[in-house]
């Protein structure tokens, strides 16, 4: 049976024109959250970065942590919606704007936490290469410098990869909306009329940037890991961790997806829309990316016990029967033990299924990213000059802080556009291709029917 | 003419009193951070005198190794510094410029030797401790990373001095604060660069190891063992 479109508007538009007194309770609580990591962040500041449990040696923990695990999660959006995009999988269409806003919104804030953790935050532009009175450029050849860049271009690829399939659902909800936001809305639709050029030119636009963000969010990670490569310092030496990594961010990246798709289908009613095959595909998904997590794991592990170089097997014991080993095997357990039954046997691979999955899989990842961080730098060579590390409540604020920004912005972002793009449904919703136009197809307009100027091509071949 | 600062150390010298431990307090401007930071792991000491048991008891034996930036060649420090703040300098001293540095903490990390040192907090001199700072030496503030700069203040005053009086640096002229102080003389420094010096002279003993020397660093420092 053929879904009403003018249902299908009705739904999706709802939120943005209503709010519960749920949504206002989230908020406050997300915005609380974010108020107390602003005061820790600013006591930070004022004090020094001696507030978090940092020491010599362990001179990264938390920070970094939070850091690689915010741009891993970004890679659920882009990169999953590029990919699906080209491999012109139709059942994409209601998932791949609540991805792509997660990749922004994780990109921000994992951008920002180097920012902070730098002992002098106040001078992060040493960063930038600007011509500056000190005649000096950033030094190329350090790995943060490359980090800026490939950040910095991410997250301007992936806002446009957000932002151009958002245009015909901004120019619907102001041809609904009045006054002053259907001023707003106007603005930020940049003049969208639905015509056959616009079309054009917007597919063409889709097409090009779904290209280009998969080798920059390759990039971007492979060049977060070499933030560890590039050093001496046993376990981090890998040449391994590009691959590793990158599988990884899109492991948790995937997980993070599944968990708010789960999230806004309860909050904003979409069970019509996100429905359970969605749930089981982006399983089948996770369930690749469980088993190349593990593979990737495992060859690390091994390599280097065969290896058998001291200072090396010094931080690969204490992660496998040491101080970390009841984090390592809960990282195990989380990561490939619990999900991969789960999402192996169709039956399991439901939506509770696979939001359980997910959350394991959200919770192994960051442990990941601290096995990786923190037992290296507790054992460089020397065992002299050994150390431990202990968060500080400072810490722990902050990153609670960074979920809460997460949870901000989405729900202040479901309130502005349709969580999912409803011109891409209505073009599902058509058996064909409505229109031809070159190469193009051309889809439904923006407007809905029976408006004034409403569509203007799907009539004809309809 | 140029030099090539570097340092050896006679292991079998050193008696651990740590005279040099001190003297590099005073003469660099190390903050003293206190006991509840120092039990943190926060505590600041440009060089450490290592114990190392060798041996089981009854037959033990303690040897000592004094650890301190390394200057090496090819430093791991100096590419990762997003900021040039560790830097090489032409006669070979693994530089730290501290107007420049912005506390990414990379270069800690990347140290094999962890002789890298952070200002985690600003540093307090109680009175009139604060009197007794050196004057040649900035004082560094919060967010900061330190370490051992072979007493480049001392050096630098040598050289202007060699200069004014026009005539070239003489070995053992310039001695850093853990030389002058170690009374056993296990500390040694001079200049690679003159073949008569007694650091060249002792680096090249069949005595002479590298700390980590296989990770490709390249130490300007060698230690003397043997006995």
């Amino acid at each position: 049976m053929k879904q009403n479109e003018e249902q299908v508007q009705q739904d999706l538009l709802r939120p943005l024109f209503e709010a519960s007194a749920a949504y206002w309770l989230a908020v406050a609580l997300a915005g609380s959250v974010v108020l107390a990591g602003v005061c820790a962040l600013f006591y930070q500041f004022y004090t020094g970065i001696g507030v978090w449990g940092l020491n010599s040696p362990v001179f990264w923990a938390f920070d970094i942590t939070n850091f690689v695990f915010w741009i891993g999660i970004s890679h659920a959006g882009t990169l999953i919606s590029a990919i699906l995009r080209l491999a012109n999988a139709t059942w994409r269409r209601p998932v791949t704007r609540c991805a792509e806003a997660i990749t922004v919104f994780a990109l921000s804030i994992g951008a920002l936490i180097p920012l902070c953790h730098l002992g002098r935050p106040w001078l992060f532009y040493y960063l930038i290469p600007y011509p500056s009175e000190r005649q000096l450029w950033p030094n190329f050849r350090s790995p943060l410098a490359w980090d800026f860049f490939a950040i910095f271009t991410y997250l301007v690829g992936s806002t446009t990869f957000l932002l151009l399939p958002m245009i015909p659902d901004l120019a619907m909800v102001r041809d609904r909306a009045t006054g002053l936001r259907r001023k707003l809305y106007g603005w930020a639709a940049l003049g969208w009329q639905g015509t056959p050029r616009q079309w054009h030119r917007l597919e063409t636009a889709m097409h090009i940037m779904a290209i280009v963000i998969i080798p920059v969010a390759v990039s971007v990670h492979t060049i977060v890991s070499w933030d560890f490569a590039m050093t001496p310092v046993p376990m981090w030496r890998s040449t391994i961790f590009g691959p590793y990594f990158v599988c990884g961010a899109i492991f948790s990246g995937i997980a993070a997806l599944i968990l708010a798709m789960a999230l806004l289908r309860k909050s904003l009613r979409l069970e019509e829309y996100l429905k359970p095959m969605h749930f089981s595909n982006l399983g089948k998904l996770l369930l690749t990316f469980s088993l190349l997590w593990f593979y990737f794991t495992f060859a690390e592990r091994l390599t280097t016990w065969y290896g058998n170089e001291e200072a090396e097997m010094a931080v690969f014991w204490s992660t496998i029967r040491g101080d970390f080993a009841p984090l390592f095997w809960t990282m195990v357990t989380l990561n490939f033990l619990i999900p991969v039954p789960i999402l192996a046997i169709k039956k399991l691979r439901t939506i509770t299924g696979t939001v359980v999955a997910s959350s394991c899989i959200v919770v192994g990842m960051w442990l990941e990213r601290f096995l990786i961080v923190v037992p290296s730098l507790q054992r460089k060579f020397l065992p002299y000059s050994w150390g431990s590390y202990r968060p500080t409540w400072v810490e722990i604020t902050l990153m609670a802080a960074g979920f809460g920004v997460m949870a901000l912005l989405y729900l202040v972002f479901s309130k502005l556009v349709p969580m999912i793009a409803i011109w891409e449904l209505k073009v599902g919703m058509q058996e064909a291709p409505a229109a031809k136009f070159g190469d193009a197809a051309v889809a439904a307009s923006s407007r809905p029917r029976g408006t004034p100027g409403g569509p203007v091509i799907t009539d004809a071949s309809s | 003419m140029p030099h090539h600062w570097a340092m050896v150390v006679d292991m079998d010298r050193c008696t651990g009193c740590e005279a040099c431990v001190v003297a590099c307090h005073a003469e660099n401007n190390i903050p003293t951070v206190g006991d509840d930071q120092a039990s943190r792991g926060r505590a600041m000491h440009w060089i450490r005198v290592e114990r190392h048991w060798e041996g089981e008891f009854p037959e033990a034996r303690l040897r000592f190794q004094p650890v301190f930036c390394q200057q090496c060649e090819a430093a791991p420090c100096e590419p990762v510094c997003p900021t040039y703040a560790s830097y090489h300098t032409a006669d070979g001293l693994n530089a730290q410029v501290y107007n420049r540095c912005i506390g990414t903490r990379f270069c800690a990390n990347a140290c094999p030797y962890n002789v890298r040192f952070f200002n985690f907090f600003n540093p307090v001199w109680q009175k009139p401790l604060q009197l007794q700072l050196n004057p040649d030496v900035s004082v560094r503030s919060v967010g900061m990373m330190e370490k051992c700069t072979f007493c480049v203040q001392r050096i630098r005053s040598a050289e202007g001095q060699a200069k004014a009086e026009k005539r070239e640096l003489m070995d053992g002229e310039i001695k850093p604060a853990c030389v002058q102080s170690c009374s056993p003389m296990a500390l040694v420094f001079g200049d690679l660069d003159d073949p008569n010096s007694e650091v060249s002279r002792l680096a090249k003993s069949n005595r002479s190891v590298k700390l980590l020397g296989e990770l490709g660093t390249q130490p300007n420092v060698s230690y003397l063992q043997g006995s």
